[in-house]
């Protein structure tokens, strides 16, 4: 008689070691790929922009940058609430490991979008509704790093973490719609949209999508790799404390 | 190369930037994962 097995079985820490293992090469090789070449294209085979000229090649790095940081904490909050249900580790590991990724990815956005601003607006910061909320996300990613820094225990630090992931989806969310909800903002609406109308030209489009899907394989690659260190840590802490008892 | 006008300092900051953070986050993890497989290593023999 064959176990019946079930999705849950991939997060058993021996498991996801296993196929995490043989995932990596291909993450890491599709990230390079589709990043080279939609940068290289955005960057090098665009035209100008009517309105923007060429700054609208910052496009290519802020769009994908900053649809990252919201949707690398919603997989947290998946993540952590598969933790609160299930208590399976490895998924609170893995919300631990994407929490730094997503950090970096709002950091560039913010950044990205500030030097845009500047020769847009006028401006490199100005409290429009979507800035405020990365700007708050960016600060909720800092806390989420360090509750986990400061907590020894790790099934505690898990638990924590996922009651401020679960509070911090919030302001994720609201960096997602903000600029639907207050018009009055400075930042303009979204860049890709199933509305014909509001997506951009085509002839941004294409790089631009491509760049994104390679900004998610480096993200899959990232937070595969650091799952694995942070189950690798754990390891090594239960033998330490094993050889300490005999 | 091409020549991106008045925004070319714009351009290449934003750029130079994006692969600095990212580039040091790749960097940063696969040192760590490198270090973390090598004293388990040790540990386990």
């Amino acid at each position: 008689m064959t176990a019946r097995r079930s999705i849950w079985d991939l997060a058993n820490p021996r498991r996801f070691m296993g196929w995490s293992g043989a995932a990596l090469p291909w993450a890491w090789t599709l990230a390079t790929l589709l990043s080279a070449t939609g940068l290289t294209w955005g960057l090098f085979f665009t035209p100008e922009d009517f309105r923007m000229g060429h700054s609208v090649k910052i496009i290519y790095v802020h769009v994908p940058s900053a649809f990252l940081a919201i949707n690398a904490w919603m997989m947290m909050l998946v993540a952590s609430l598969i933790w609160l249900v299930r208590r399976h580790h490895v998924s609170a590991l893995a919300a631990r490991a994407a929490a730094p990724v997503g950090l970096v990815m709002t950091a560039v956005a913010l950044a990205t979008g500030a030097i845009w601003g500047k020769p847009m607006w006028g401006t490199y910061w100005a409290f429009d509704p979507r800035l405020t909320s990365f700007l708050i996300l960016f600060l909720f990613y800092l806390g989420y790093v360090a509750l986990w820094q400061a907590i020894e225990n790790p099934d505690a630090a898990a638990d924590l973490t996922s009651i401020l992931c679960l509070v911090g989806s919030v302001f994720a969310l609201l960096s997602r719609y903000a600029a639907q909800f207050w018009s009055q903002g400075l930042h303009q609406g979204a860049s890709l949209s199933l509305d014909a109308q509001e997506n951009i030209s085509d002839v941004f489009w294409f790089p631009l999508v491509l760049t994104m899907a390679g900004f998610v394989a480096l993200f899959v690659a990232l937070v595969l790799l650091r799952t694995r260190t942070h189950i690798r840590r754990r390891r090594l802490h239960s033998l330490s404390l094993k050889a300490r008892l005999a | 190369m091409i020549d991106f006008g008045r925004y070319a300092f714009d351009i290449w900051l934003s750029y130079g930037l994006s692969a600095t953070l990212i580039g040091g986050l790749v960097i940063w993890s696969l040192a760590e994962a490198r270090t973390m497989r090598r004293r388990l290593r040790e540990r386990e023999e």
